[in-house]
């Protein structure tokens, strides 16, 4: 039983929750850019939550099956397509033998999940299946997909139960601009007050550059206290960098374990799911929350995730 | 001492920080603070992260929430001069020097008025923190080069050095773990796989350990070089002396 790939699409690559444990030895955690839409394809394939997806960005790969399988596909709207015919997003599908999975084009977000039912059959790099083609490792040989690789499946023919009730509301939205909640810190003291007025005033935009490691965006300039570069210390996922051009950059899946500008705040774990799926162009505020809220709107995430299988698995 | 800062890095990391300058008093008083950290089994620690003058400690809030946390960890760092470290460990990491292995070594010894020989019994001399890991996996940014080997970076970055190369870049020295694209001056090479994904180990340095070069001939490298090839060569390491160079 296997998927072979017709066309590999624009970026896709092989992510689970992340490779956790060696950030210390310099190794990135990469994982799905938006996790949260990586767990909810799992559930809604029956898998566990941290199963190896596909992430799809922006144009989605051409997917032929050998043999009948369940799919789910979450995050961005690619506009996927079961032999022409188009299929919906958020809820486990049968995927017949010989058919073809096909994306005609984004219609809103930036990274498609799909996760198949029984998980792909991935060797596991340093705990994870996550690809980091930088040091080529984890993933489907440690790089993107391209043209003709043929992906095993684990468990052929695993279907989870009530198949037809496996379905939920699309979770993400385009919108006009988008809010990200963060958390002051690390460096916020390396700002002036103006600065941190600036950040938490401003509309910022999407540049072209963005990709697994990072999001630079562009808008009104954040003033340092003094200079944009510290001795290195480490960085989180959603890490506000901003250089000495005093434009920022939010740090991904991909980013270095380590860097020597400084961070002004920290998007909340929360956002993630928004975070992921912005591309060029989209239009994006700050809004600061304490920690303690962060921390609550994780654990409300957590717990709607934990609901939803309890839900579809009883 | 500086004292020391907790500042939040998102909802699941905070960085505690030690000092604003890179110095070995502080980096080894995050290594007495990793250590003890890991010997609390404060229950939601994920990871932790050294770097030059601070450790960055990732957690769980669904098993510990920040107030708590920062709690522990102020605990542990009032304990802190009675916890007991053990000795950095000094890897030795035998280098080919020169040749095709280190194109620019007749360039360092020419920019700091020195033969080759020389170069090389400089830099083989001393033994170097390990600071911190980052860059790439397994790239080591070590401290203690003696500055009169120091040598500016490639005004043109190479495309491709090969995973081992041994490099100076102004007044650090360092090894590429990982075939990269980079500016280093490269003065040799180590068959010692730095990074190997499929090694149980994958990384052989550690933050806090030191690395000492020793200069070898090319039937040794190819020797050792063969030896990681079949997964049977062990690095050399040793305790460090007290009040060693």
């Amino acid at each position: 039983m296997s998927i072979t790939v017709l066309h590999p699409g624009m970026l896709t690559t092989i992510q689970d929750q992340g490779r956790t444990g060696y950030q210390q030895f310099g190794v990135p955690v990469s994982g799905a850019v938006d996790p949260r839409s990586a767990a909810v394809a799992n559930i809604l394939a029956g898998n566990e939550e941290g199963e190896a997806v596909l992430e799809c960005t922006v144009m989605g790969p051409q997917l032929r099956f050998s043999e009948p399988a369940v799919i789910a596909i979450t995050g961005a709207d690619l506009g996927p397509t079961l032999d022409g015919v188009p299929m919906d997003n958020y809820r486990a599908v049968r995927v017949g033998a010989g058919q073809v999975l096909r994306f005609t084009g984004p219609r809103c977000g930036c990274r498609a999940f799909i996760a198949v039912a029984g998980g792909l059959d991935i060797p596991e790099v340093m705990g994870s299946r996550s690809t980091y083609m930088k040091a080529k490792i984890g993933g489907f040989k440690g790089r993107k997909l391209e043209k003709e690789d043929v992906l095993d499946l684990r468990a052929p023919g695993t279907e989870p139960k009530a198949l037809e009730a496996r379905s939920i509301a699309p979770e993400f939205h385009a919108r006009t601009e988008y809010t990200l909640r963060v958390v002051l810190g690390p460096q916020d003291d390396a700002f002036t007050a103006a600065g941190i007025e600036t950040f938490f005033s401003g509309v910022y935009v999407v540049t072209a550059e963005f990709d697994r490691m990072g999001c630079r965006l562009e808008g009104p300039e954040i003033a340092h206290a003094t200079s944009g570069d510290i001795i290195s210390d480490g960085i989180a996922f959603g890490a506000i960098q901003v250089p000495s051009s005093g434009q920022p950059i939010v740090m991904l899946s991909d980013r270095q374990t380590t860097g020597g500008y400084t961070k002004i705040a920290n998007v909340i774990s929360a956002d993630f799911r928004i975070l992921g799926q912005l591309k060029s162009g989209d239009k994006v505020r700050f809004e600061k929350v304490s920690l303690p809220s962060a921390q609550e709107a994780l654990l409300a995430q957590r717990a709607s995730l934990r609901l939803l299988r309890h839900v579809l698995d009883g | 001492m500086d004292e020391v800062r907790f500042l939040n890095a998102g909802d699941t990391a905070v960085t505690v920080e030690f000092g604003n300058e890179i110095s070995v008093a502080i980096n080894s008083r995050i290594r007495a603070f990793n250590i003890a950290l890991q010997e609390s089994r404060i229950p939601g620690i994920v990871e932790t992260v050294p770097t030059y003058r601070s450790l960055m400690v990732h957690y769980d809030p669904g098993v510990i929430r920040y107030a708590a946390l920062e709690r522990k960890l102020k605990g542990l760092l009032s304990g802190l001069d009675k916890v007991r470290i053990p000795p950095s460990e000094v890897l030795e990491i035998p280098v080919l020097y020169g040749g095709e292995e280190g194109p620019d070594l007749p360039f360092v010894a020419e920019h700091s008025g020195r033969s080759a020989d020389e170069v090389i019994a400089i830099h083989s001399a001393p033994e170097y923190l390990i600071y911190m890991l980052g860059f790439t996996p397994g790239f080591t940014y070590l401290g203690g080069m003696d500055e009169s080997i120091a040598t500016p970076r490639l005004k043109t970055p190479r495309v491709r050095i090969p995973a081992g190369s041994v490099g100076i870049a102004g007044a650090q020295t360092g090894v590429y773990p990982i075939d990269s694209p980079g500016g280093w001056q490269l003065i040799g090479r180590t068959p010692v796989r730095m990074y190997a994904p499929e090694r149980e180990k994958p990384i052989l340095p550690e933050a806090g350990q030191y690395i000492r070069f020793y200069s070898i001939d090319r039937a040794e490298y190819d020797k050792i070089a063969e030896q990681e090839a079949s997964g049977t060569y062990v690095c050399k390491r040793h305790p460090r002396e007290e009040g060693a160079k």
